[in-house]
């Protein structure tokens, strides 16, 4: 059993109220739990106090979380209950999660990204609801009269076995809202878990399949108004002048204007990041009307100059340079080759790596490119805003609602109080909609017209307007000995406009002498995360480079990462190494037997392995597939994952198959590529997404199992896939590749 | 400006607008019904799947005018509480994600079904790829398509 405290210092992390209508409310902090007894020492921040997380038992018995964080399509409204669920020891089906209104007076942080939601819910969910548990249960004793250590609870009632009384948590709540909040509360062991590490479907399942209203997109309100934006077609050009004497005459057209996203100078936070400041809005009363008009503008463009400006990113301010010029994918790809063949900076050194470079019977050298991506979400950009001179109210899917709320507050020059962001569904995320320029846009136009928005981008505007995962390179070098040890390891990489390196990462820890450096290229081009930010490219590519070693070598790629591993985990190299050597085997060694690598494969099947650790989760994939001329014909991937404990089965396993897809899909098919600064795709029909024929034909999905608190899914399983499947096309047809995407398009 | 008539999930509808307007925009902006998503607009996503005479077609560009006097059926008429065996399969085999494109999968799918009520592998393979789901759920939908055909049997 794991005893955690309630209260420090007097203080209390946990707050009851009764509800008005009756019934009880817990108020909690999502970063708050997870101190453990006896340890009344430690400092804990002040904002710990704060409550952001409310668990009410309604009379009926009807039990909701309100949660600040929202839903990307990681399944959290089914896993967050779950986990309360469990500890209060509630009937699941009575479990709800409300997306709680952005207040921030009550309500701080609210990130939907790298992986953090459930990391963050775990202790403190558990911790509300073991200590809603123990005050329907002293409810219960006061009532009947008995000991509360004869009460048990199940299935969302209390029992007291020797006098035959039972009684549901609804009739309880009222009680044991009057309840002292229990200083110190026990919570379950991983083995008495009942609904955590079972399949629960997804809450809003039904909803999803019959076409309600549940997305950003579909957000509708009396009096609204469509409005479109018109962006400059390349990165360095701004805007020199509208002509909208046609449009404006077009039917159901009620508004055409410049406007400025943000006001130059002003301060922005690094999640305001925008590639176009000033654009050009069409307003009207349907989203047809509007998108004609928009065709019918006449605009010119001129050159962007050069812009500085300091964006904060959390506590850190940072100054962000953004060139002037159009610019090319050839022109990038030049300007890798001589930045990567200058001096960069060297971000890791164990050992002597330059003696023994220049002492080495073979050194391996390989260099690897991917390009920029765009997101892609399938629920392109849009955001509901109604903004007038007493308050602003807005609604649609964003990620970073909380920190997006100050941005508009500094922009509208309205105190935050009078501002209310309401989160949607989304229509996915992969980090796109951490930046939320959109958001600001729909307020700023609103307010110019004087009526509620719907700003609503094609997929044009969402594909050309920036934000993409950065262009990437990596060249390593392996060294060995005459009798073909490795005895060196050198990685340097960079890209356009960033580094993609995690320096301390495997193999760093297990080689005595390591050398990581890095360089990266100022570019107009704008990005930002993107699925499991930098990993999506340099694990793939390592895992890639690691293969040739080991064929090098002549030992088997599983066999020779283990004995990498064994020695970082026995006698390991420099400080820092920030992954744990026995779970990155863990996985390994299980992949390994679930996927039956030991038996050879019939005459036609690649095969390829890889593993990476990254958002702290370990997956391991293997990859086999036949080819089908230059097509790799995935006929089955079997992964090996350990994030903790895992919460919901089928969500999970879910969220493992689609990073695999979209992996595979990636590194397949995807890029985004530049002339004179425009970007060269702009929808579906040039821009290659994986589709049903080219998925996996098989995908299994096996978890480590484990007592440790949980990590997050949504990325880990993702970069590893790309390593494996380069690796197995190697093995089916003798050919590396090393430059992504592997096919070289169309459809 | 031009009237048409035609019905949609068998109710009659009158709209005055546009001819060349995708049907996609009609429903959504004028008839309020969402279900119906916008993925590209360019018949290159299956977001906008639905059913005209019974037949799968993109509604993004599916102007008004081509759909005079015919019957659309959209995700709000398959069922209005998800009973329709292909909205039970995808509810039973848990296939959304971020469940944006499954109006479109699912419309598609049905209209799989009824030109191949026993579908092979290949022919959901092919029948289906016109659908893009960016959450990669590709495997869930064929089982819950393999799952919607035993129950309709
Ligand atoms: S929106 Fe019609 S196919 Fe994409
Ligand atoms: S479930 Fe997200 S696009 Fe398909």
């Amino acid at each position: 059993m794991h005893i955690i405290k309630t209260e420090i210092n007097r203080r209390s992390f946990i707050k009851s109220t009764a509800l008005a209508g009756g019934g009880m409310m817990l108020g909690f902090n999502w970063m708050a739990a997870g101190i453990p007894a006896g340890n009344t020492t430690v400092n804990v921040p002040d904002e710990w106090f704060e409550f952001n997380g409310f668990l009410k038992i309604s009379p009926s018995g009807q039990i909701t979380i309100q949660s600040p964080n929202p839903e990307i399509g990681q399944n959290i409204k089914t896993s967050m209950p779950m986990i309360v669920a469990d500890e209060l020891d509630a009937d699941w089906t009575r479990v709800i999660v409300e997306q709680a209104p952005l207040n921030t007076e009550i309500f701080k942080r609210q990130l939907a990204g790298g992986s953090q939601s459930i990391r963050q819910g775990w202790q403190s969910l558990r911790m509300a609801g073991a200590t809603a548990r123990e005050m329907l249960k002293s409810a219960a004793a006061e009532k009947w009269n008995v000991p509360v250590t004869e009460i048990t609870t199940q299935n969302s009632m209390v029992f007291h076995q020797k006098s035959n009384q039972s009684a549901d948590y609804g009739t309880l709540a009222s009680i044991a809202a009057q309840q002292e909040v229990p200083t110190e509360i026990s919570l379950k062991t991983p083995s008495s878990f009942h609904i955590i590490g079972t399949s629960k479907a997804n809450v809003d399942g039904r909803k999803i399949v019959t076409g309600q209203p549940l997305f950003g997109l579909d957000y509708q309100k009396e009096g609204m108004l469509i409005a479109m934006i018109a962006h400059p077609p390349a990165f360095g050009l701004k805007l020199k002048s509208v002509d909208d004497q046609e449009a404006r005459k077009m039917p159901g057209i009620t508004d055409i204007f410049i406007f400025d996203t943000y006001i130059p100078g002003t301060s922005k936070s690094a999640f305001d990041n925008t590639s176009f400041n000033q654009q050009v809005a069409i307003v009207g009363r349907s989203t047809w009307e509007v998108l004609q008009a928009k065709q019918a503008l006449l605009l010119e463009w001129a050159p962007q100059d050069e812009i500085i400006e300091k964006r904060t990113l959390f506590d850190r301010t940072i100054e962000v340079i953004t060139p002037s010029g159009l610019e090319n994918t050839s022109q990038h790809q030049q300007w890798m080759d001589e930045t990567a063949q200058k001096e960069c900076k060297v971000v890791r050194k164990d050992g002597d790596p330059d003696t023994v470079f220049s002492n080495a019977a073979f050194i391996l050298e390989r260099s690897y490119e991917a390009p920029f991506l765009p997101h892609n979400t399938l629920e392109p950009m849009n955001f509901f805003a109604h903004v007038t001179d007493e308050k602003s109210e807005l609604a649609g899917p964003i990620q970073t609602p909380e920190i997006m709320e100050k941005s508009l507050s500094e922009r509208l020059g309205m105190p935050l109080e009078k501002i209310d962001i309401q989160m949607t569904r989304m229509g996915g995320g992969f980090g796109r909609r951490l930046y939320g320029h959109f958001l600001v846009e729909a307020a700023v136009i609103s307010q110019k017209v004087k009526a509620p928005v719907k700003l609503i981008y094609t997929r044009e505007d969402d594909m050309t307007s920036g934000i993409y995962r950065p262009m990437y390179r990596a060249t390593y070098r392996a060294a060995f000995d005459s009798s073909k040890n490795l005895t060196g390891f050198h990685v340097k990489a960079g890209g356009v406009p960033e580094s993609p390196l995690s320096a301390n990462r495997f193999p760093a820890g297990a080689i005595d002498h390591y050398l990581a450096e890095e360089w990266s290229v100022p570019s107009n081009i704008s990005v930002g995360a993107w699925r499991a930010p930098r990993s999506n490219f340099i694990a793939g590519v390592e895992q890639s480079f690691l293969d040739e070693v080991a064929e090098y070598m002549g030992v088997d790629p599983i066999e020779f990462r283990l004995e990498l591993l064994e020695k970082a985990k026995r006698a390991p190299v420099g400080k820092d190494n920030d992954y744990d050597p026995d779970r990155y085997a863990g996985v390994l060694k299980l992949v390994r037997e679930k996927a039956d690598w030991t038996k050879p494969t019939d005459k036609e099947t690649g095969r390829g392995v890889a593993a990476y650790f990254c958002h702290n989760s370990y997956v391991a994939q293997i990859v086999e597939l036949k080819m089908n001329d230059e097509m790799p014909v995935v006929t089955k991937v079997t992964a090996a994952v350990d994030c903790g404990i895992v919460i919901n089965k089928t969500g999970a396993i879910n969220m493992t198959e689609g990073a695999i897809v979209d992996g595979i899909g990636h590194s397949l098919f995807g890029r985004q590529t530049f002339s004179d600064g425009s970007p060269e795709h702009s929808n579906f029909n040039t821009y290659r997404l994986i589709r049903h024929r080219e998925a996996p034909k098989e995908i299994q999905v096996h978890f480590v199992e484990s007592s440790l608190d949980p990590t997050g899914l949504g990325e880990p399983p993702y970069p590893p896939v790309i390593g494996a499947l380069a690796n197995a096309m190697y093995n089916a047809t003798g050919k590396r590749h090393y430059n992504q995407p592997f096919l070289n398009q169309p459809s | 400006m031009a009237q048409i008539s035609f019905s949609v999930n068998g109710k009659k509808q009158i709209v005055d607008t546009d001819p060349a307007t995708p049907l996609l925009w009609i429903l959504r902006d004028h008839l309020n019904l969402v279900g119906t998503k916008f993925g590209c607009g360019v018949a290159s996503c299956g977001a906008c799947t639905i059913h005209l005479d019974g037949k799968a077609m993109r509604a993004c560009v599916l102007p008004l005018s081509a759909i005079a006097d015919k019957e659309v059926t959209t995700i709000e008429g398959l069922s209005e509480d998800g009973s329709h065996p292909v909205q039970q399969a995808w509810v039973d085999v848990d296939v959304a994600q971020c469940g944006y494109c499954q109006a479109g999968q699912i419309m598609s799918a049905t209209a799989l079904l009824k030109q191949y009520p026993n579908p092979t592998d290949a022919q959901i393979e092919r029948g289906m790829s016109g659908n893009i789901c960016r959450c990669g759920t590709y495997l869930r939908i064929k089982e819950a398509i393999k799952r919607a055909s035993e129950n309709m049997k």
